[in-house]
């Protein structure tokens, strides 16, 4: 008998430039080094022009689909803050979510058309036990370069799993040139300790 | 690695080392990757009829050739694609068709086996990465085996999906090309083509029994209360909610290894068919008779993904109660400094009706531009152009406008053009040359002056083609210039006969480009009036902000530039009557 029921499966969500993708490729070769399989699963067709950025990451002994079905997601990661709402549906009744405190307008909100959610946290709250809000713009800001939020957020990912922060650290090391390590293991401590 | 970053593998590894493509989302990519690998062959054609025609010249010269295109790309390619079915292709000849349920960036949803089997084309449909890696080398020695083109399908899931990819060393490459001559084969007049039509027939019947045994048509017996068949990413969404039920899974979807289906069938109680979008497996199993669940339960359109076909197969309508909550949407819009902004805010002023077409200027049909009113497919702005002009007679003098790219123009639009001069057509065309392929990735086109392998080349000149199609008015503007690029399209309007406007600019992503961004221009809060007139652009870094309304004055808010996002264009600065935009 196959067995895959141990897989575990996380939404990475933003909006076009915040480095969303990107984070989602350095996790997925931590969690390779880490001798699990993983498949990941993207839509950004329209991303550059500031649409929505959304990223399935499925990780376990064996995983066959790179997307996880409605209310099959243990991790929700929001890069903007507004966008975790966006896929609540998504997510198991005991999921964790992290949200960054950002918020990024879209045209309807800034038209005054829509007004931007103000109840985000409280509702998340009365649906899921584990939610943490960082604000990883600004924890990023103080690791030396705005850019880094995205590592931040995987600092506090990081938290969640059992892979040692050695393996992170090294695969950060890697994914960044030279000049913008010493920024990004910061960024990335910042987002452990936060 | 990505579907499309192990494809390109595959074809390295397979030893191809000649690729014609047209760019096209999900497949760009693909050509993207392969052509950085040493000692290819690789080039953007002008569209994919073209590349599909420069593929099989090179496998009729005795190459392994590949062309590569989107879904809609074959419609394009399809005259072709047809009768090279009869031809064979001496060399080796792969067709990768990258399909798009769900159109995430498509506009439409067409399910490309169907061309497997009306061009009577073998079809391969990986599931992963590590498939795709592998079955473009079973494609290629397909393809050889019977001198038939084969066709490698992918799906937007499998092309933007990574898994672990296990590289292997590549095969060394052989140099087969020579020339040879062969009428009978090679020129299809009817009497020719007759023949080879009896051959296309017998090979079918020969790959029909290749697919009997084919290591990928792959047969797992497990629970033998439930069967499914299936193809290509579906089967990984049904393993993952259904890891113990039997599977039959064609890595092949055409044509269909009947004895195995049968033999699958007398194994297992209950068959479900689990495949996107059109019934094609499905309909073809119930026509051997062989009784199988699969539209009555699944649904036609959109991709699955796990989630659905458990509902479906445990008959489940709903699925459980989900807390959700409607947050604004966050629509795709044209970068900050986008050249196009500024030729569709005038048009909207100019209240014409623009026959658009596709690139990113296509999403300037959303609020609040609204200065595109149709699209269809490449290219047809301009024939649309001239058919509504044409039927709407007075009605339509000076209110039909078509807009076009400038490598939307290349792939379908000089024909077109070229009709319009020739049937003496009244519309106005504007050329929207951003120096770049920008919707897919900004890829090099005959205009742009260089290659994919990053040579330079001859540059098409768009003024000098466009006269040479026979029309007389041609003028060049500047979009970032709203008052001239308004006269200009205006005067263009009242002429007789037909004109063109280059509206020219180059993209802000351009990587050449010659300008540097600008300073980013602030809005002084004492000046401005809060009138929104601003706001008009739908530029990603202006918004409005309420303030308390002061005694004596009417203005409710003001307008705010995002300093970040701004790159300094100036198209509001020049619309702003109280001069509050520095
Ligand atoms: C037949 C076909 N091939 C490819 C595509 C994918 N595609 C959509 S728009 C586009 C190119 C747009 O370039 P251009 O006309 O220069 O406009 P830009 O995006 O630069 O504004 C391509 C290749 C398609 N939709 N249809």
């Amino acid at each position: 008998m196959v067995n895959n029921y141990d897989v575990k499966s996380i939404l990475l969500a933003g909006v076009g430039g915040q480095g969303t993708l990107r984070a989602s490729d350095i996790m997925c070769i931590v969690m390779m080094e880490a001798g699990l399989d993983v498949k990941k699963s993207e839509v950004h067709g329209m991303a550059q022009r500031g649409g929505c950025v959304t990223s399935h990451v499925r990780y376990g002994s064996k995983v066959y689909s790179p997307l996880a079905k409605l209310g099959g997601i243990d991790l929700l990661v929001a890069f903007e803050k507004m966008e975790a709402l966006r896929y609540m549906n998504y997510l198991t009744k005991d999921a964790t979510i992290i949200l960054n405190a950002d918020e990024i307008y879209p045209p309807s909100v800034n038209f005054g058309d829509i007004p931007y959610p103000d109840d985000i946290i409280p509702l998340l709250r009365i649906n899921y036990k584990q939610v943490k809000e960082i604000d990883a713009t600004d924890l990023a800001k103080k690791s030396g370069n705005v850019k880094a939020a995205n590592v931040v957020l995987l600092g506090a990912i990081s938290n969640l799993m059992n892979i040692p922060s050695s393996i992170w650290e090294e695969v950060i090391k890697k994914s960044f040139p030279e000049k913008l390590v010493k920024i990004n293991l910061a960024a990335f401590q910042k987002g452990r300790d936060a | 690695m990505s579907g499309n970053e192990a494809i390109a593998r595959g074809l390295y590894e397979a030893g191809v080392r000649f690729a014609a493509a047209y760019p096209g989302t999900p497949s760009t990519e693909i050509m993207e990757e392969y052509s950085k690998y040493e000692g290819v062959y690789a080039e953007w054609s002008p569209n994919e009829k073209v590349a599909l025609e420069v593929a099989i010249g090179a496998a009729l010269a005795g190459e392994k050739a590949v062309a590569v295109m989107k879904h809609v790309g074959v419609n394009v390619a399809a005259d072709p694609l047809f009768t090279v079915s009869y031809t064979g292709t001496n060399g080796a000849l792969v067709i990768i068709t990258a399909d798009d349920p769900s159109l995430h960036s498509s506009q439409n949803e067409q399910d490309n086996r169907n061309y497997a089997k009306f061009s009577k084309i073998p079809m391969l449909e990986p599931a992963d990465a590590e498939e795709a890696k592998e079955f473009i080398k079973l494609a290629f020695e397909i393809s050889e085996k019977f001198d038939t083109p084969v066709f490698l399908r992918t799906t937007t899931r499998v092309s933007h999906s990574k898994s672990v990819v296990s590289p292997a060393d590549p095969l060394p490459y052989k140099d087969k090309t020579a020339i040879t001559y062969n009428a009978a084969k090679y020129v299809m007049v009817p009497a020719n083509a007759r023949i080879r039509r009896v051959e296309v027939e017998k090979r079918m019947q020969l790959l029909k029994s290749f697919a009997e045994n084919f290591s990928e048509n792959k047969m797992e017996i497990n629970n033998p209360d439930i069967g499914i068949i299936t193809a290509g990413m579906p089967y990984n969404y049904a393993k993952d909610v259904f890891p113990d039920y039997s599977y039959l899974k064609l890595g092949m979807v055409y044509p269909l290894p009947e004895k195995l289906i049968r033999d699958f069938a007398a194994r297992v109680k209950n068959i479900y068919v689990v495949e996107e979008l059109d019934p094609f497996l499905e309909e073809q199993i119930k026509a051997m008779g062989i009784k199988v669940t699969g539209k009555e339960i699944f649904p036609y359109t959109n991709e699955f993904d796990p989630g659905i076909i458990q509902n479906a197969i445990n008959k489940l309508n709903k699925p459980a109660n989900l807390p959700t909550k409607n947050v604004p949407p966050r629509p795709p819009n044209l970068c900050p400094g986008c050249p196009h902004r500024g030729l569709f805010y005038t048009l909207k002023k100019l209240k014409v009706f623009v026959t658009g077409d596709i690139g990113c200027y296509t999403l300037s049909f959303l609020k609040p531009l609204e200065g595109l009113h149709s699209t269809i497919c490449m290219g047809a702005s301009i024939g649309m152009a001239h058919g509504m002009s044409k039927a709407l007679k007075e009605k339509g003098k000076g209110k039909i406008v078509g807009v076009i790219g400038d490598s939307t123009f290349i792939h379908s639009g000089i024909t077109p053009l070229l009709n319009m001069a020739y049937n003496k057509s009244n519309a106005v065309i504007i050329i929207c040359d951003n120096s770049t392929t920008a919707m897919t990735g900004m890829q090099e086109h005959p205009a742009t002056g260089y290659t994919l392998l990053g040579e330079e080349t001859i540059k098409l000149d768009l003024k000098v083609l466009v006269a040479a199609l026979g029309i007389k008015n041609i003028r060049v503007v500047d979009p970032y210039d709203l008052k001239t690029t308004r006269t200009v399209i205006k005067e263009e309007l009242t002429k007789d006969g037909p004109s063109v406007v280059i509206s020219q600019r180059p993209c802000v992503l351009f990587k050449r480009a010659k300008t540097k961004p600008q300073k980013p221009l602030q809005v002084d809060p004492e000046k401005c009036t809060g009138c929104k007139v601003c706001l008009g652009l739908g530029c990603p870094p202006i918004s409005w902000k309420k303030m308390e309304k002061k005694e004596g004055s009417k203005r409710e808010g003001v307008s705010f530039i995002d300093e970040n996002l701004c790159n300094g264009c100036g198209l509001c600065l020049q619309l702003c009557k109280f001069g509050a935009i520095k």
